[in-house]
């Protein structure tokens, strides 16, 4: 039922978002083109942090390290029911999103998109932000030299963030 | 410290891939995996015009004012600080609203001016105010609609279902907000305690 609803908002936003755009009498083909480019800029911009990335991840995994580090964790994650391989993008996911992008995308390459962690690294990567990148350009932006909690807050609700995840793709696709 | 992440994860894999003997396939996945990455950019280019172009027509269409619009009784109370008809609320809404749709380019300046506007509330000093805690909680639990990049990784990797995933995505993402939200009023009145306890003292 939840896997069929699933399917079910994409086109029903796009349809919904190109009526509407009609009836408010936008010129939608031309602001299409417009927001577009904006994509082609996006994706582009991503090529350099994907690569470094995900070549970074490839010697590590390749070289066996991966799964020394894995193995290491395996008998305490598995308790409670935590993939081991999920752990470097978990660590990763609060500092930075083009890298964690990198990480989940060698998940995904790996152990296949449909797979179990393949939908918990979907789903991890999707459901928080990076709180260093957000506290830099924000703060950065305007001056602001005194975070106070500003980084405990952002931290633990990345935490919690990562353990909604653990728990929700457990219960849906575990 | 992704510095640290990276060079750790390269460094490390080929120290050990020299005493494991695994320094060939180490040489041979240096260059493929730069080959992947990519054409995984190039397909992601699919995807990311197709969904910015869409969201140019909501916003042109006026949707996000409107989503804006619904969230303001709620905002009033998450910032509380903040009078009700200062910019700085509109700036905040906008951010918010960008984030759901997943325009994070957008989202990110609308997020700035509104730091701005916090700044000149908080008399231009350099400490971080209560509401710009607020709004930064907000943004790092980002609230997203449609995760597009990686329904785009998930199609390139030939999956059966590349949109499964939204729903559970949606579920972590509601979670991680209410958390960062309580978290950010946890710190708000333990701060406030301290303060009060020390002016008690004097």
């Amino acid at each position: 039922m939840i896997l069929q609803l699933s399917n079910y908002i994409i086109p029903f936003i796009i349809l919904f978002v190109l009526l509407y755009g009609t009836y408010k009498r936008v010129p939608t083909y031309e602001k299409f083109v417009e927001g577009g480019k904006e994509g082609v800029t996006l994706a582009i911009s991503l090529l350099p942090f994907l690569l470094g990335m995900i070549v970074s991840i490839s010697i590590f995994r390749a070289s066996g390290a991966m799964d020394a580090f894995v193995g290491l964790l395996t008998p305490l994650l598995t308790i409670i029911h935590v993939p081991p391989d999920i752990v470097p993008l978990a660590l990763t996911r609060p500092i930075s999103g083009t890298a964690s992008l990198g990480i989940a995308t060698d998940i995904i390459k790996t152990e296949g998109p449909d797979s179990y962690l393949g939908k918990l690294a979907s789903t991890m990567q999707g459901s928080t932000d990076t709180t260093l990148y957000v506290l830099t350009v924000y703060f950065g932006a305007v001056g602001i030299k005194k975070m106070g909690d500003a980084l405990k807050v952002g931290l633990i609700a990345d935490f919690i963030g990562i353990i909604a995840s653990l728990v929700i793709c457990y219960l849906m696709f575990g | 410290m992704v510095h640290i992440i990276w060079v750790g994860m390269a460094a490390v894999g080929i120290v050990y891939a020299m005493f494991n003997g695994t320094i060939e396939e180490v040489n041979k996945v240096i260059f493929e995996s730069a080959n992947d990455a990519v054409f995984l950019t190039i397909s992601l280019i699919s995807i990311l015009v197709f969904w910015l172009g869409l969201m140019r027509i909501a916003e042109e269409a006026g949707l996000l004012i409107k989503l804006a619009e619904l969230f303001k009784p709620i905002f009033k109370r998450l910032f509380p600080d903040i009078p009700p008809d200062h910019p700085a609320m509109g700036y905040i809404l906008s951010n918010f609203s960008a984030n759901i749709f997943g325009l994070g380019n957008a989202a990110t300046p609308l997020g700035i001016k509104a730091m701005n506007e916090l700044k000149k509330l908080n008399n231009d000093q350099d400490d971080a105010s209560r509401s710009m805690i607020t709004l930064l909680a907000l943004n790092t639990s980002s609230v997203t609609l449609i995760p597009t990049t990686i329904i785009a990784i998930r199609m390139q990797y030939d999956s059966i279902g590349p949109t499964d995933i939204v729903i559970s995505t949606i579920f972590a993402t509601i979670i991680s907000t209410i958390g960062a939200i309580l978290i950010d009023r946890y710190f708000y009145y333990r701060r406030k305690g301290r303060l009060e306890y020390d002016t008690s003292i004097e």
